[in-house]
């Protein structure tokens, strides 16, 4: 059963550790080097969201597991603003075209509309108990901004040429569709058990 | 007497056959160009072409250290002929430096044939693209900012062409 934290701990410690051994970062300053890394850490914490809140690690409660999720969805935003401050101050006029949709990299739109829905989710988790959102109407709103966080990291990162190594990158982003369309699997089956059950009676 | 007109009918013959094989070639290029009907359309900057510009980049034989060749054309719209003594400012992230720093930006100019060719050091991504900039803005045509991309971030080359008009 640890062999699933095992996997876990591979598909985001290899890219990051060949991303570290990368030849590209002797040509880049510092803060360039910070921001790309955040964006390799937000996409192994891409990882472990749906992990967690599908309850597939073992050892973790119901309830630590969803403790968990919450305070990784917050690092996931923090990584994301690291992400983006750090690219803006390294090249200004790259960040400004980006974040207007007028960048010629094909990369760019995808990287802020990830970006923008990850704000979305962590702005609306941290009102739903004051917004008095049920846990239908929560799901209805998280699950397809999930989705488009998922779809949008992946097609980013894929389409980058930097610092990470190609196979241990298309691996983690492999793994992160593998599990994102397993707990939303689980979700569903679980959702139609519900109605079955409630039909019957 | 006789060798004299000989002579100038034969230069005349020979004047006569240039300028065929000229206009053929002229027509025979023209149409093998795209939009002849307008003739040669001129170059449209690049989305992101202008980013991390500094005006005024000195016109050097070397870009640092060297390796990377980068190279190109200057033409003129409509009739294509070569511009030569244009200025092309050229910049890029480099093994020796980032974009916006001014030792990664230096300028050339254009030979008789339109055609320049600076070397520069090794071009490497940044923004997650291999790319390189370059510049025609000395006013006496409309200013262009081009932001080619390399097949490859191993590429130790990379070209890019102007076609000018007037400002």
């Amino acid at each position: 059963m640890p062999l699933i934290w095992a996997a876990l701990a591979v598909a985001i410690g290899v890219p990051i550790a060949l991303a570290a051994a990368s030849e590209q970062l002797a040509w880049r300053g510092p803060v360039y080097i910070l921001a790309g890394f955040a964006g390799i850490v937000a996409l192994g914490l891409v990882l472990v969201q749906p992990l967690l809140i599908g309850g597939v690690l073992p050892g973790l409660s119901a309830y630590r597991a969803r403790r968990a999720h919450h305070w990784i969805g917050d690092a996931l935003a923090l990584a994301v603003v690291i992400h983006v401050a750090g690219l803006w101050f390294t090249s200004p006029p790259d960040m400004i075209d980006a974040l207007t949709f007028s960048s010629p990299t094909p990369f760019s739109p995808f990287g802020v509309v990830a970006m923008w829905a990850i704000f979305a989710v962590a702005v609306l988790a941290a009102l739903r108990r004051r917004l008095g959102l049920r846990l239908r109407t929560w799901r209805f709103v998280h699950i397809p901004l999930a989705l488009v966080i998922v779809a949008c990291s992946v097609v980013h990162c894929l389409l980058i040429e930097g610092t990470m190594e190609s196979i241990s990158k298309a691996v983690l982003c492999a793994a992160v569709l593998a599990a994102t369309v397993k707990v939303m699997a689980d979700l569903w089956r679980k959702r139609m058990v519900r109605s079955e059950t409630v039909a019957r009676q | 007497m006789t060798i004299v007109v000989l002579s100038r009918r034969s230069l005349l013959a020979a004047g006569g056959s240039v300028l065929a094989t000229g206009v053929l070639a002229a027509g025979a290029s023209g149409l093998l160009l795209p939009a002849s009907a307008d003739g040669l359309a001129p170059t449209e900057t690049m989305t992101g072409g202008a980013n991390n510009y500094r005006k005024g980049a000195p016109v050097v034989d070397r870009i640092g250290k060297g390796g990377f060749w980068m190279s190109g054309t200057v033409r003129r719209a409509g009739d294509g002929a070569p511009l030569a003594g244009q200025r092309i400012q050229i910049w890029a992230h480099t093994v020796e430096g980032q974009e916006h720093e001014p030792q990664s930006h230096g300028a050339t100019l254009t030979g008789k044939d339109g055609a320049f060719r600076l070397e520069m050091p090794q071009i490497i991504p940044i923004f997650g693209q291999p790319h390189g900039h370059l510049a025609y803005d000395s006013g006496e045509f409309k200013t262009v900012f081009l932001r080619p991309i390399m097949r490859s971030a191993k590429d130790t080359s990379l070209e890019a062409h102007f076609v000018l008009q007037p400002a």
